[in-house]
């Protein structure tokens, strides 16, 4: 039995009898209990697992109708809920939270019968693009463990890539799925605004962020947002997709299509191997078809500053809930008055998030708003303003995931406007609603550089039929494990 | 020139769920933490789901208060710790960055004087702090989530007010108002909360909280007038500061400064949708509103020719004059608004004795007919509504049981005058003289009737008897 494959080919192989669930579920539990003390994945395993893949099993056995996912294991960050499981963000606020209910898209899928093997690592709060910010110990990257995985879903990527799971659900709230998808060279994936519900993502900056997949194809990702997406009555934002089918036509290609390289994210601040590869991606496209031009958005040069700017207001205000009175860790009650047991127990968050509350509580404040949160708002509706207009121009913008190569573990971590910068390239598709897709492309120095697609708001369906073009022409070594 | 403004915050009691969540709108009477579920607990992940009919019942009372309603309604998050908000931040409305809220600038005419309204907002209520221990050192403070997330709407006055009589009245009408448009039930505890500023001429503006009931709220003011007006004749300056209502000594004290260094860091509150109320959302809810009091009491006055205080007392009341309207038809207004008003109200004057109330439509129907076909008298319909409030019995039952047949039979009653008039022999010796013993004798024969003769048949009968 072989692991390295992708969701689609295991459940053809699950429908044909070649093995079991329970038996591919056992082999990827030990190649977790082989890897994770060194990669570090995970958080937390689902110790029912097996007894939920020797039910489906039976289910097979007796011909009862069983769900589309065959039993799929899949991963799950750990800023979503799965009902009777911790969710801990990765922080010791949390610690000991137990969610007593499921978020929507953990219902779906189980309703298509996946199991959830276990929660990933991230960093706290997803407040950070290293994993490095975890509470619980950081992940490390599959191709090299002296290398960060990126994040903040970096538990999720290292799995998926690890054969830890067929896939994982992580959360991309400045680019939180796709640079570590880009790190761990797997598919990472931000929905358009509203198409996957929201409800049990715990929030970090709820008015920009979105659940989405990592897989190692980009058929899987397809298959697996057309279980997740859709609207949902727990989360207002929701918007309607007509139940759309993400996964036909994914061939159609780009024969014809006008694709918009974005000069801003190849400028002077990127590695000349990512813009290497960026070309070679352009050479690519324009080999199937496509026709390529260089557009410029003015407005991203002001993205990175307008994202923590309105990322640290609304987790200023989404993490000030975490006062420890109704859940959290254990923590003598004795002697504080409720302001100072507040500011007490809030010591208890780590440095990344500290230091984005800090400004999370300035930079919205009387006095200070106008200069700089309302600011940043106009910069987003500036950049949409700016991002739609080049919509009518091209179909699809093109850009690396990340500016730079994979880098080492602690080579960043004191440097918080370096780690902010690495966020240039992804923050645009948050700030202005838009899907945007990371698909694997290169190795330099055997670590991946991952290549970034963005569409129209609604068009995630001729993104995935963009991105599998691309990885047809793409082939990768094996990554050694 | 003293100026007054309000702040009252109104419970949308009558609605099934709270703001943003499926758990009751109304609290009251369960178990502590028991009205909870993880969205108004605020627990990780969560979402607000918009109870759609909270924003239409707000926008009815932002009609009711003559308000513009905007197109485009936002909510935004109000940022601040306190126990007894799960989320530490309240999802409110705001009108800083346009016109947003469920209403504003509204008017209402108090008393011949017109009270502008700033602004009306829908927001969601915080859970009650319980405080227990005797003294400061065993004090503790327990919190219940039951109340946390039902819909509060807030009703922001201009400082239009000149005395306290005038925001009496309002508040009266107000209370009135919601009542009469089903959106909340006045007499419920806490579901209607007023804080109040106060100004003197040359004055800085004085928030009052924390007060309890609008009978307090009245004293309060009262009671702010008065120091600032000493504070004035000695010539100390009036600082703007917040105030808290001391229930048990009956003043205000000064609050402590950190309360009033309050930053909210207001913003968009992502979770929620803009929501867009079209002209056609207008209309159905402008249809659909019930009648305004001063629309009801104005149409019982032209059209029933009904004395204006009476209508007045009957418009104001929703339960009066549903009431009414039930039961009246083009014979009997004048007699229905007579019996609700006069006879009816002292039985049923709290919300307790109205909810046990037996009586009918049906029941008022028989007894004003009755009443008009001379079967019994003012006084025994009087006594049979009270019967019929209690038990629920059917009026014709109630008569023979209490014996209240009215006596209007000349001779019936000739033959019980005459037994009086024979007892009563020193009476009519002196009612020859002194026409008022003559009540006297009224009196005695209604003793024997137990109230049940018609006065004016006995009258003219003892009359006659007495000349002969």
């Amino acid at each position: 039995m072989n692991l390295a494959i992708s969701g689609l080919k295991y459940i053809e192989e699950i429908k044909n009898g070649n093995y079991t669930i329970e038996e591919f579920v056992s082999k990827t539990l030990e190649q977790i209990q082989k890897l994770d003390g060194k990669l570090h994945a995970f958080l937390s395993l689902n110790d029912k697992a097996i007894d939920q893949a020797k039910k489906l099993d039976k289910k097979i056995q007796k011909n009862e109708k069983i769900g589309a996912c065959f039993g799929m294991p899949i991963s799950i960050k750990d800023n979503i809920c799965v009902k009777g499981t911790k969710t801990t963000c990765a922080s010791k606020m949390l610690e000991d939270f137990v969610a007593p209910y499921e978020a929507t898209v953990i219902s779906k899928l189980k309703s298509e019968d996946a199991i959830i093997i276990g929660k990933t690592n991230m960093d706290e709060f997803a407040m950070g693009l290293t994993t490095e910010f975890s509470a619980f110990g950081p992940s490390r990257n599959p191709w090299n463990h002296d290398y960060v995985p990126g994040g903040s879903s970096g538990g999720s990527a290292v799995a998926v890539r690890a054969l830890e799971c067929v896939a994982s659900l992580g959360s991309d709230t400045g680019g939180s799925v796709r640079n570590p998808a880009s790190f761990c060279s797997v598919v990472g994936y931000k929905p358009t605004y509203g198409l996957v519900s929201r409800y049990g993502l715990i929030s970090y900056a709820n008015s920009i962020e979105q659940i989405g997949p990592l897989t190692r194809t980009v058929e899987d990702l397809a298959f697996i947002l057309n279980i997740i997406s859709g609207i949902d009555d727990k989360d207002n934002t929701t918007v309607d997709n007509k139940n759309e089918d993400y996964l036909s036509e994914i061939d159609a290609g780009v024969e014809g299509k006008k694709i918009g390289i974005i000069k801003e994210m190849i400028g002077d601040g990127a590695d000349k191997e990512v813009v290497s590869a960026t070309n070679n991606a352009v050479k690519k496209f324009e080999n199937l078809g496509a026709k390529c031009e260089e557009i410029s958005l003015d407005m991203v040069d002001y993205s990175v500053a307008a994202y923590y700017t309105i990322s640290a207001t609304e987790a200023g205000s989404n993490l000030a809930r975490y006062d420890n009175l109704r859940y959290g860790f254990d923590f003598p009650l004795e002697g504080f008055e409720f302001n100072s047991y507040i500011s007490k127990a809030r010591k208890n968050f780590g440095p990344e998030v500290t230091r984005r509350l800090i400004v999370g509580g300035f930079v919205p404040s009387a006095g200070f708003a106008g200069k700089y949160f309302l600011k940043a708002l106009k910069v987003k509706s500036k950049l949409t303003a700016e991002v739609n207009e080049a919509f009518k121009k091209v179909d699809l913008l093109l850009a690396p995931t990340v500016p730079i190569c994979p880098f080492k573990l602690g080579e960043k971590i004191d440097d918080p406007i370096a780690l902010f910068l690495i966020d240039f390239n992804t923050v645009t598709a948050n700030l202005t609603g838009k899907p945007a897709i990371s698909i694997p492309f290169e190795l330099s120095d055997g670590l991946p550089i991952g290549i970034q697609l963005l569409a129209k708001s609604m068009h995630d369906k001729a993104l995935l039929q963009a991105a599998y073009a691309l990885q047809n022409t793409v082939h990768l070594p094996e990554i050694q494990l | 020139m003293t100026k007054i403004g309000l702040e009252i915050h109104c419970q949308l009691t009558n609605l099934e769920s709270k703001l943003f969540c499926t758990c009751r709108a109304n609290y009251r009477g369960y178990e502590p933490n028991t009205n909870v579920c993880p969205i108004c607990m605020g627990l990780p992940g969560t979402l607000p789901l918009l109870n759609q009919k909270a924003v239409e019942k707000a926008t009815t009372i932002a009609m009711a208060l003559n308000c513009k309603t905007p197109e485009k309604l936002a909510f935004f998050r109000k940022n601040y710790f306190y126990p007894d908000l799960p989320k530490n931040f309240q999802i409110t409305q705001l009108n800083v960055y346009g016109p947003t809220s469920i209403g504003l600038e509204g008017k209402v005419l108090v008393d011949e004087k017109e009270i502008r309204i700033l602004r009306i907002q829908l927001e969601e209520d915080p859970g009650r702090l319980i405080y227990e221990g005797s003294s400061e050192k065993t004090q503790i403070t327990l919190v219940d989530y039951n109340r946390a997330g039902t819909p509060l709407v807030e009703i922001v006055t201009e400082p239009d007010f000149e005395n306290p009589k005038q925001v009496r009245l309002f508040l009266n009408m107000l209370s009135d108002l919601l009542e009469n448009l089903s959106v909340s039930d006045p007499e419920l505890e806490g579901a209607i909360r007023a804080d109040v500023n106060v100004s003197i001429q040359g004055g800085k503006r004085v928030e009052i909280k924390n007060i309890g009931s609008f009978h307090d709220l009245e004293k309060a003011i009262h009671f702010e007038i008065t120091r600032q007006e000493s504070l004035a004749a000695r010539n100390i300056q009036i600082i703007q500061e917040t105030r808290h209502w001391d229930e048990q000594r009956k003043i205000t004290i000064s609050a402590r400064r950190k309360e009033e260094e309050l930053e909210y860091r207001y913003f968009l509150e992502g979770d929620i949708p803009w929501i867009l109320i079209d002209s056609q959302t207008l209309d159905r809810l402008k249809n659909d509103m019930p009648e305004s009091i001063i629309s009801k009491k104005e149409r019982y006055i032209s059209k029933y020719k009904i004395p204006s205080q009476v209508a007045e007392v009957l418009s104001s009341d929703k339960f009066y004059s549903d009431m009414f309207e039930q039961v009246r038809d083009e014979t009997n207004v004048k007699d229905v608004a007579n019996i609700i008003t006069t006879d009816l109200m002292g039985l049923v004057d709290t919300k307790e004795k109205r909810e046990n109330s037996k009586l009918t439509p049906q029941h008022l129907v028989e007894l004003v007919n009755a009443i008009k076909s001379n079967k019994i008298t003012r006084t025994a319909a009087k006594i049979a509504l009270k019967e019929i409030v209690k038990s629920g019995k059917t009026l014709s039952d109630v008569i023979s049981e209490l014996d209240l047949v009215h006596v209007s039979d000349a001779s019936e009653l000739t033959r019980i005058i005459d037994q009086v008039l024979s007892e009563e022999i020193i009476a009519v010796e002196q009612a020859k003289t002194n026409p008022d013993t003559i009540n006297y004798l009224i009196g005695k024969v209604m003793q024997k009737t137990k109230g049940n003769a018609d006065p004016k048949l006995t009258l003219s009968i003892i009359q006659k008897k007495i000349q002969t």
